[in-house]
């Protein structure tokens, strides 16, 4: 318990040699500060300096050729999303950044965003420059009061310093950056959602096409949302190069990528790795210490609460090309999935926001999956009739089965819901939501008649 | 689902119903209003983007958003009252009632509820005099009856990895243990130097 900023960290003092620390190398020093001085002492702004010697140009090609991919949780190609602004149309151009960090199990961007905000800086100012955006907007949910004040005192610092402002270092470029508190609604960090709530709307996602945020974004002008902690990996590609950068992760999945494992293991806690540098055995025994005493895994969400359960001990199967051309079909057990973008999507999920969530074998599957149906249910914007009453119904079945009233049909009308959900809505929210209904259900399906054909009593946590 | 929350708010007692109700749009301190005009500057392409900050900021100082404040914030951005009223009953973090001193927001989601945030939730409930079912089931802040608490069960607050953890007005409390509760309170007391009424 504690209740001020030295928070107990989820980091341990020292690295664990599978570790890579470059967005966490600063924040997790005890005594480092989110002030400019302590910033500077790092090396801060020195990227910022060389960006503004390079083309815009230059800087999207670094970008595309480091293979960085989207933190927030579609795992989108950077490059490839910055390569839609066109420079040159004649329009304002914004870049949002997206700290609304409410994917259940993912909690990274707090701690940039409390310890480190000028390391997010450096990275707006970069990426401003290279997107020809002269307005920039940091989207931070409601529930970091704290972090709201330390990024809006860092802006102050950074733009009295000449790192913001008119006239950056002296160059012809000039940025505004500014704080937007959100309020407590987790689709905001829906990236359309978003745009908005910043536009002091309700937050109603807007439908793609034609809402893409790169044609019509922020005011319907060109706009890029990114993660923060992706838009603090671009001072890191400048630092290192995007050929090193992208080196020490996969050809899909340049850089590192932080997991955020929280739930039933040793040592619960936010890991920097290479990008597709561990497998989910590794994650799980070698750096979180494995289940706790006397327990064995039994389920592994791994990409936030949205991605698909995978069960300990089911089996992929993935194809892969040999050298004549010619494909072979491979088994792998599921804790030698390697934690990247590609091989999570061909487990059948996803690496999302790197929110990785454990379950033990004390765990009731359906329990779980009822805690997550009452967030969706609660956090559906009520937009589409699927995803507004689809959530909720999923969230009253699994609390009648838990209460000891489920009957037969329960487990088939859950998959059924959830079946016409996904792929019926405005937005992503209505395969988030039905996601994790159709995984439970289809992989632990014992949890689940046990529930609906006889009452079960105990069900409580821990 | 904020619907629902606008709903149990707008229905719960004002404490204000008895005496002439002070509207709030009367009451402005010059400071609020410096704060306004500072923020509508940072939006320098349309000041309907203010909204959501000047609601957070009248949030802060008057405790609540009443009806006169929707006028006068709809005023001040040339909307329409609905404009900001949508706001104020979309979004869970308005409220249209008084909380008490401090505010209680428990994580519900599941890494803490792994952790034992239901317990602590009760352990909460029961400490500060709100039944936890009622409380559990119930959209927005309950006010405990000596005024000192309001808590909430909310959703994962991104610090899965200190569960199980909640919000106490600013400050977040993490690695929660039921033994930590009765202190906690003890701390928010002094703090508010108020002796309450029932223990
Ligand atoms: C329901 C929903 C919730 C989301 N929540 C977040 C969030 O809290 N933070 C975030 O960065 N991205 C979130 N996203 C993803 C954003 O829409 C968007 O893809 C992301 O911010 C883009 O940044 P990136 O390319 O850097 O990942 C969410 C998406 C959906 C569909
Ligand atoms: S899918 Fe759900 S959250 Fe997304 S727009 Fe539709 S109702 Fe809203
Ligand atoms: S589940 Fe409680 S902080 Fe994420």
């Amino acid at each position: 318990m504690s209740a001020n900023n030295s928070f107990p960290t989820p980091f341990s003092p020292t690295p664990h040699p599978l570790e890579r620390r470059i967005i966490f190398a600063n924040l997790t020093k005890p005594d480092y500060k989110p002030d400019l001085i302590t910033y500077l002492a790092h090396g801060g702004y020195n990227e910022l300096r060389k960006a503004l010697t390079l083309k815009p140009s230059e800087i999207v090609a670094a970008v595309k050729a480091s293979n960085l991919r989207g933190r927030g949780g579609a795992a989108f190609p950077t490059g490839v999303k910055w390569g839609f602004i066109n420079p040159n149309d004649g329009k304002s151009h914004y870049l949002v950044v997206n700290g609304d960090e409410s994917e259940p199990g993912t909690f990274k961007d707090r701690y940039i965003l409390h310890r480190d905000p000028h390391q997010l800086l450096e990275g707006i100012a970069i990426s401003a420059y290279a997107l020809d955006v002269h307005l920039a907007y940091i989207y931070i949910r409601c529930e970091f009061p704290h972090a709201a004040r330390i990024v809006s005192n860092a802006i102050a610092e950074a733009r009295a310093a000449g790192f913001l402002g008119p006239n950056i270092l002296g160059s012809s470029f000039s940025l505004d950056v500014f704080v937007h508190q959100g309020a407590g609604a987790y689709i905001c960090g829906e990236e359309t959602s978003l745009l908005e709530s910043l536009e002091g709307k309700r937050p109603y996602p807007r439908i793609k096409p034609p809402y893409f945020p790169a044609v019509y974004g922020l005011y319907m002008q060109p706009t890029v949302v990114n993660n923060v902690e992706t838009i603090c990996h671009i001072k890191h590609i400048l630092r290192l190069g995007p050929e090193e950068y992208a080196k020490m992760g996969t050809p899909g999945d340049g850089g590192t990528r932080t997991l955020c494992v929280s739930g039933d293991v040793q040592k619960p806690g936010a890991y920097e790795l290479p990008a597709g540098s561990v497998t989910l055995r590794q994650l799980l025994y070698d750096i979180c210490g494995g289940p706790r005493p006397g327990r064995t895994f039994k389920a592994v969400i791994p990409g936030g609460s949205s991605a698909k359960v995978l069960r300990i001990g089911e089996k992929i199967i993935t194809k892969s090309k040999n050298s004549d051309g010619s494909l072979s079909e491979k088994q792998t057990d599921i804790l030698d999935v390697i934690m990247d973008a590609s091989n999570l999507a061909a487990a059948g999920t996803m690496i999302g926001s790197g929110g990785v969530i454990v379950l033990d074998d004390s765990r009731n599957m359906l329990w779980a999956l009822n805690n997550l149906n009452l967030f969706y249910a609660h956090e559906s914007c009520g937009q589409c009739t699927p995803c507004r009453e689809g959530s909720l119904w999923m969230a009253k079945i699994t609390s009648r089965m838990l209460s000891g009233k489920g009957v037969p049909s329960d487990p088939r009308t859950l998959l059924s819901v959830a079946n016409n959900i996904a792929g019926r809505t405005i937005c992503a929210f209505g395969e988030a939501c039905s996601w994790p209904t159709q995984s439970f259900v289809e992989k632990f399906p014992e949890d689940f008649e046990a529930a609906a054909s006889n009452p079960i009593t105990t069900l409580t946590a821990a | 689902m904020a619907q629902i929350s606008n709903h149990t708010e707008t229905t719960s007692q004002n404490p204000n119903n008895s005496q002439t109700p002070s509207r709030q749009a009367d009451n402005i301190p010059a400071s609020l209003l410096q704060q306004i005009n500072e923020t509508i500057a940072r939006y320098p392409v349309s000041k309907r983007s203010a909204s959501l900050p000047i609601l957070h900021l009248w949030q802060n100082h008057f405790g609540y958003i009443d009806d006169s404040a929707i006028e006068w914030i709809a005023h001040l951005l040339d909307l329409q009252p609905i404009n900001i009223y949508e706001l104020v009953t979309f979004y869970p973090w308005f409220r249209q009632s008084p909380p008490a001193k401090n505010i209680i927001r428990v994580c519900r989601t599941l890494s803490c509820a792994l952790a034992g945030s239901y317990e602590i939730f009760d352990k909460f409930c029961h400490a500060i005099g709100i039944d936890p079912h009622l409380a559990a089931h119930h959209d927005g802040l309950i006010n405990s009856p000596c005024g000192n608490f309001s808590i909430q069960f909310v959703e994962c607050l991104a610090s899965c990895g200190t569960a199980p953890v909640c919000l106490i007005n600013d400050d977040l409390y993490e690695k929660l243990t039921p033994n930590d509760i009765p202190k906690i309170l003890e701390k928010l007391k002094t703090n508010s130097e108020q002796t309450p009424n029932t223990p």
